[in-house]
């Protein structure tokens, strides 16, 4: 990191926090939040010309406006929730599943299929039952496949799930052109097979399903020897053959889990909510999914959270894009990636502080774990010349993040 | 003849992979597998897209610069993205996968909303787009001038640049050190190449290569219509990557073959729209054999880079 010549001490260095009290991380996010908001506007009144606080209000409004702006902030939130529930005990095995995309596609299609199908041949609450079976199955084909091959033969799984992305896509439109000859492309909604509609909302089902499974992967991963199974080969693969557990084995069942997930909520889509299938049925959710897991720490429960704001953002400039009359969403894209940047860019600043050199060392040696660095270097008072770099001498407690 | 205008086309497509494909492999090969390269394609793209209309606007019809100007622009957007990938990959440790796809997400963001603006005038940009078409100025009776001769200035220059990063990569003291930083940060640190420097510095030219992918796919292959497409077309140059085992010289039959599959539907007659999309399919699944087929022989040169995707830190060692 630090290239400064020897006799000068640098600029700045890093330190690495070392026991940082629990509320810390999170109010570094939160200002990364806000910072992000105060940017987004000052973009808008760049780019829009709309006053910032107009904008605020607007996404306010757009986002819990009235109830029906809430009950789809709700359904649009047990949605990415799901897709982020899928995606996380692959990544905290380190595991990187960026595949969710596809493997929601395909329990979608897998569930389309059987409406399409068996659709008034059979009793409306069996075909639910066995397009259910039929998607959770596929999810987890999907996501069994790289799995299998990364635990055989070590293949890159970033690489092989984000193939399978698009492969699902083009089988979809493939399908779609077979099943809709000549037509516009589209599946006309299936008639049969659909959850039944709960106060004249079908997407009840999917925010239940969420909140069960929020608590569930949350017990899953915290209190299971699955869990810890996972935790120990996300930390090293190394360590976890050497309690005995068995690596190619944690790899398959919790991608098949993930999988499964995954599958799950292409049915929800589908038969909750969609009632049809297209390429963009999980419409880059797969990836914002990614995101929302890593911002909350790989903790279910801060996924309702980082689930939240994403949604919030998506639809509170949705709304500012309809003020001010502009039908695209671009604009909310550009905001929501410069949100997830900033946030992504603060984790360091959990992770490590930064010491300025003209701070003196009677300011910065009782915060800063100086003084043990110090000491291994037998250079009692750091002052002026030859000052250690913390940043290289710390390295007590360095095998956390990542 | 049909086989010559199929051939042809499929070589100037693959001016668009070619770049996307190149970039990715120099940021790769230092260990950073940076998925912002749909959008670096598009930011790209809309850079070079807008400074032909400023140009136009401001009533400049050199060749030269038209064609000059919204180059360096594209570069300069493209190493601006590039730059910001590594500050947070490298500088500020972050997590490489997350990183790229939030990048993604604002370059095809940001592209989309600058050229949202200038959508209605595309008219002007496409007049603009035949300078960047034809090099040569030569059209084709022959089959030779047609496959090899008839194309834009953009599609040369990317099969020189592959070659180059080719040379640079496997014949130079910089190629070395580079692709030591990619496979293990920590020998090459101890051996005292810069490795932040090296990781900078392959991450920016990687995304300024690739941007240029973008700007050739708008001024010449949709002849200055914005379509939105390049996404789609970046994270194909992504998978190009793999198809090609990293090798810039291999990308560039690579990226004809999938240039080629890209528009082979247009070429067979009696074609359905569904067996297009099974043609489409072939790029991905290739890919994956690819894929598969690497690991399971495990050369070792044939491997993607040892620490692909993994942030370098010092401390840790």
């Amino acid at each position: 990191m630090n290239q400064a010549p020897k006799t000068r001490e640098p600029l700045f260095h890093l330190v690495k926090r070392d026991v940082t009290k629990k509320w810390i991380p999170w109010a570094i996010r939160a200002g990364a939040v806000v910072a992000a908001f105060i940017l987004l506007g000052l973009m808008s009144l760049i780019s829009l010309g709309v006053n910032p606080f107009k904008v605020y209000k607007y996404m306010f409004e757009g986002a819990f406006g009235d109830s029906f702006r809430v009950m789809r902030l709700l359904r649009d939130l047990a949605i990415l929730l799901l897709f982020a529930l899928a995606v996380t005990p692959a990544f905290k095995m380190k595991f990187w599943n960026i595949g969710a995309e596809g493997q929601v596609l395909m329990g979608g299609f897998a569930c389309m299929i059987c409406m399409f199908y068996l659709g008034g041949k059979v009793n409306d609450v069996l075909l639910i039952f066995i397009s259910l079976a039929a998607s959770v199955l596929m999810g987890a084909i999907w996501a069994g496949i790289p799995a299998l091959f990364k635990a055989k033969w070590n293949t890159n799984e970033t690489l092989f799930t984000l193939m399978m992305n698009y492969v699902a896509i083009q089988i979809i439109l493939y399908t779609i052109k077979i099943w809709a000859p000549g037509g516009t492309g589209t599946l006309t909604p299936s008639a049969y097979g659909n959850l039944p509609a709960i106060g004249g909302e079908h997407f009840w089902f999917s925010i239940i399903v969420a909140l069960v499974m929020t608590a569930v992967m949350f017990v899953y991963l915290r209190y299971t020897k699955h869990g810890y199974e996972i935790n120990v080969v996300g930390e090293s693969e190394n360590t976890a053959r050497y309690i005995g557990i068995n690596v190619r084995k944690v790899v398959i069942r919790t991608l098949l889990l993930s999988g499964l997930i995954c599958g799950l909520t292409g049915f929800l889509l589908v038969a909750g909510i969609d009632h049809t299938v297209s390429s963009t049925t999980a419409g880059g959710r797969g990836f914002t999914a990614i995101l929302v897991s890593w911002l909350a720490k790989f903790n279910p429960i801060a996924m309702i959270f980082t689930s939240l704001l994403v949604v919030f953002l998506s639809k509170g400039m949705d709304e500012v894009m309809t003020q001010v009359g502009v039908t695209n969403s671009f604009f909310s894209q550009v905001v929501t990636g410069i949100t997830f940047l900033m946030i992504i860019g603060c984790e360091f600043f959990i992770n490590y502080r930064v010491v300025f050199r003209h701070r003196k060392n009677d300011e910065a040696a009782p915060a800063a774990p100086i003084p043990e660095a110090a000491a291994d270097t037998a250079a009692p008072a750091p002052t002026t010349e030859e000052v250690p770099i913390p940043s290289e001498t710390t390295q007590a407690n360095a095998a956390e993040e990542e | 003849m049909a086989f010559v205008s199929f051939l042809s086309s499929a070589i100037r497509l693959s001016a668009t992979f070619l770049y996307g494909s190149t970039g990715e492999i120099i940021t790769e090969k230092a260990g950073h597998l940076n998925l912002g390269i749909p959008g670096v394609m598009s930011v790209g793209a809309a850079i070079g897209c807008l400074t032909v209309f400023k140009l136009l606007k401001a009533k400049v019809y050199s060749t030269i610069l038209l064609i000059l100007l919204p180059f360096l622009a594209t570069i300069v957007a493209g190493g601006l993205m590039g730059l910001l990938y590594s500050f947070l990959t490298v500088s500020l440790r972050a997590n490489q996968n997350v990183t790229g796809l939030a990048l993604t997400t604002l370059g095809v963001g940001l592209a989309g909303h600058f050229m949202n603006g200038i959508k209605a005038e595309s008219g002007i940009i496409a007049r603009a787009s035949k300078l960047y078409s034809n090099l040569f100025g030569i059209g084709g009776d022959n089959w030779f001038v047609e496959i090899f001769l008839s194309h834009g200035i953009l599609v040369y220059l990317a099969i020189i640049i592959a070659i180059v990063a080719q040379i640079v990569l496997n014949r130079t003291r910089v190629g070395l050190h580079l692709r030591a930083v990619g496979e293990n940060p920590a020998t090459a640190d101890a051996a005292g190449v810069n490795v932040t420097g090296y990781r900078y510095v392959a991450t920016i030219v990687g995304s300024a290569i690739a941007a240029l992918g973008g700007l050739f796919t708008i001024m010449d292959y949709m002849g200055g219509n914005w379509e939105y497409i390049l996404e789609g077309f970046g994270w194909l140059s992504i998978a190009l990557v793999i198809f090609t085992l990293w090798r810039p010289a291999l990308a560039i039959p690579g990226s004809i073959i999938f240039g080629g599959l890209y528009i082979a539907s247009s070429y067979i007659k009696g074609i359905t729209f569904a067996q297009i999309e099974l043609i489409k399919l072939l790029p991905y699944v290739m890919t994956i054999v690819v894929l598969i087929f690497t690991s399971i022989v495990g050369s070792k040169k044939a491997q993607p880079p040892a620490s692909l995707g993994l942030n370098y830190f010092r401390e840790e060692r």
